[in-house]
């Protein structure tokens, strides 16, 4: 991202100025301020229940454990809820990727008439709230009928139909940015594979593809963390507890434990973990992700 | 209406009129190179995606729009009747949530541009000044908006609990008879939310305005320092000036967040009184015993309306700016 001159670094260490002092205070005021609804959760989620309920929740810890997040991983077989989530989110990371390039790759190589109004449509679908869109698309999960493909014999309550609705909705987001993307590309490069014979195919297969590796990987990340957090299409198009992703299965954990908050702390917290770890890992990506969208606008 | 049109019209746009000039040039050469096959695969290329959204998005949007004049109980088609605007007339005179819904998304709005939106343009500001440990404090920030709305949720459950949490076991307001109950009381819930709301949104803004920051060109700066401006007045009248293309997307974002607003409402009390929206009315219906096909989609067909007041005169701008491009 950065783009200093080789004189710049001298430039970048000013001297120590007490504004700079109050900068930096306030600004470690404001991140703790920030980061205490987190540290308070992880102090209640280390704590005994027993010792809580006898000294409130503000008081000295006598014992810290981590009692409470196997607890909660065990007795609510988190394991299982984490499977499910990965059953939705790596199909669907991968398919919203590939079906957006590809639609990004015809809009942005070939300049047909349509292909403005096709990248409207497909943005313009991804900015609508989904409840706009749930009571039909409830209907129509229920209406169809996958005898032998899912396990509920129908759309309604299967990871197949939140792996659809998940492509559906996130690929307009995708094809808006990598189809700014790919037009970024020089024109030269797939016309000339074009004179040589290659197929279109191989023109979006070999050429272009591997070129946009970083707005790939970028939005990978986002997709990902964005399908990990999914509460919503979940909550209504699945009606199986059994069969719920992780972050909408912790509404039901919650229900069962409400008398312990303590064990809803750690739970909440085990969801969170993976996020937390694709965000340390792969922060620059997220954030690029994120911005490249909203960038263009 | 649309499942049939739609796959139909990429092909269409892939075999042009003969008489049919492209606007550029090079594509044209393109065209001209494509094989009968290559033509196939473009179509299937475009036209498998669109088909899926707009089958998933599109056509249950607009099924949104046609079920609201409807009464359906949802067994079979032939059981839909035709009811006009029976469903909105009930809405807006008879549903004493439908107001307050609509009302706390409108609060939504005004509070998330007026106080996380400034502050996070301020942390932005501040962290785009090439200070030390610049990283930390965008991380610590940024935190709350990768975690998902039902954690968040959660979390401030923890705050929030009339007993057990952290407000009122501070304040001495957890024994009987000096509850605060901040997820109950209708008239501090909402507030409660909308904290919990900011918290997350302040971390969005904050990235989306660094980003912008970014894109400004560092010799204004210079230049009006050597004028003699101050920080304030650089910001005022160089600065700001230029982030109007981040502006319209916060913007934006910011409408676009009011009208999804679901999850932290839903896990915190499931939008019981006081933090009625117009999303949770609709899932409601859908989750709830008494399912009213019609009715729901009638306030879906509400919030529709208002999205596309939104979305299509954003999208218009920013098609037209690219086209210029």
């Amino acid at each position: 991202m950065s783009t200093l001159s080789a004189t710049a670094p001298d430039k970048q260490r000013t001297p120590i100025r007490p504004a700079r002092i109050l900068l930096h205070t306030f600004l470690v005021v404001t991140a703790l301020a920030w980061l205490a609804p987190l540290l308070w959760a992880v102090f209640a989620a280390l704590r005994p229940y027993s010792e809580t309920s006898n000294k409130g929740y503000v008081s000295w810890p006598d014992k810290l454990n981590f009692d409470n997040f196997t607890n909660a991983f065990q007795q609510s077989d988190m394991l299982h809820y984490f499977g499910n989530t990965l059953i939705i989110a790596v199909p669907a990371v991968l398919l919203t990727l590939l079906l957006s390039s590809m639609v990004a790759f015809y809009v942005s190589r070939f300049d047909f008439r349509l292909n403005i109004a096709l990248l409207l449509v497909f943005t313009a679908g991804n900015l609508l709230p989904q409840q706009v869109i749930i009571t039909p698309l409830y209907r129509m999960y229920l209406l169809i009928d996958l005898p032998g493909i899912t396990a509920s014999g129908k759309l309604y309550d299967s990871a197949l139909g939140l792996v659809l609705i998940h492509v559906a909705f996130q690929s307009g987001f995708c094809a808006f940015v990598l189809s700014n993307y790919m037009r970024m590309l020089p024109h030269e490069l797939t016309e000339a594979a074009l004179v040589d014979g290659a197929s279109v195919w191989r023109m979006y297969w070999q050429i272009v593809l591997p070129l946009c590796r970083p707005a790939m990987a970028a939005l990978a990340t986002l997709l990902s963390i964005w399908i990990y957090n999914d509460f919503f299409w979940a909550i209504v198009l699945i009606s199986t507890g059994e069969n719920m992703p992780i972050t909408s299965a912790l509404n039901n954990l919650s229900g069962q434990y409400f008398t312990d908050p303590n064990l809803v702390a750690a739970g909440a917290l085990l969801t969170a973990i993976p996020t937390l770890i694709v965000y340390f890992v792969l922060q620059r990506q997220f954030v690029s992700g994120l911005t490249l969208g909203a960038n263009k606008g | 209406m649309s499942i049939d049109t739609s796959p139909k019209s990429p092909e269409a746009a892939a075999v042009p009129p003969p008489g049919h000039a492209p606007v550029k040039r090079v594509p044209q050469g393109h065209k001209r190179l494509l094989t009968r096959r290559d033509r196939i695969t473009l179509a299937f290329m475009a036209g498998v995606p669109t088909v899926l959204h707009v089958a998933l998005v599109w056509v249950t949007a607009i099924a949104s729009i046609f079920l609201a004049f409807t009464s359906w109980d949802g067994i079979g088609f032939d059981s839909i009747k035709w009811v006009g605007l029976d469903n909105f007339k009930q809405l807006f005179t008879d549903n004493p949530q439908f107001w307050p819904a609509l009302q706390h998304n409108i609060i939504w709005f005004v509070v998330l541009i007026l106080i996380p939106t400034p502050l996070g343009l301020f942390l932005a500001v501040q962290l785009d000044k090439k200070i030390r440990f610049s990283r930390v404090y965008q991380t610590a920030f940024f935190l709350p908006v990768v975690m998902s709305l039902a954690v968040t949720g959660f979390v401030w459950q923890l705050i929030y609990n009339p007993d057990t949490g952290l407000i009122n076991s501070l304040i001495g307001a957890n024994k009987p008879g000096h509850y605060i109950d901040w997820i109950g009381n209708p008239h501090l819930n909402l507030w409660a939310v909308l904290i919990a709301a900011s918290w997350r949104h302040t971390g969005y803004m904050m990235i989306l305005y660094l980003a912008g920051l970014k894109g400004v060109d560092p010799s204004l700066r210079e230049a009006s320092a050597l004028d003699g401006a101050n920080e304030w007045q650089t910001f005022k009248n160089v600065i700001f000036p230029t982030l109007r293309p981040t502006n319209t997307v916060v913007l934006v974002v910011t409408i676009i967040e009011a009208l999804r607003a679901f999850d932290l409402v839903f896990v915190f009390n499931k939008g019981a009184q006081g933090t009625e929206l117009l999303s949770i009315l609709i899932t409601n219906n859908i989750i709830g015993e008494s399912s009213r096909i019609g009715y729901g989609s009638a306030i879906a067909v509400v919030l529709l309306v208002i999205s596309l007041a939104v979305i299509i005169p954003y999208l218009i701008a920013t098609f037209r700016k690219e086209r210029q491009a």
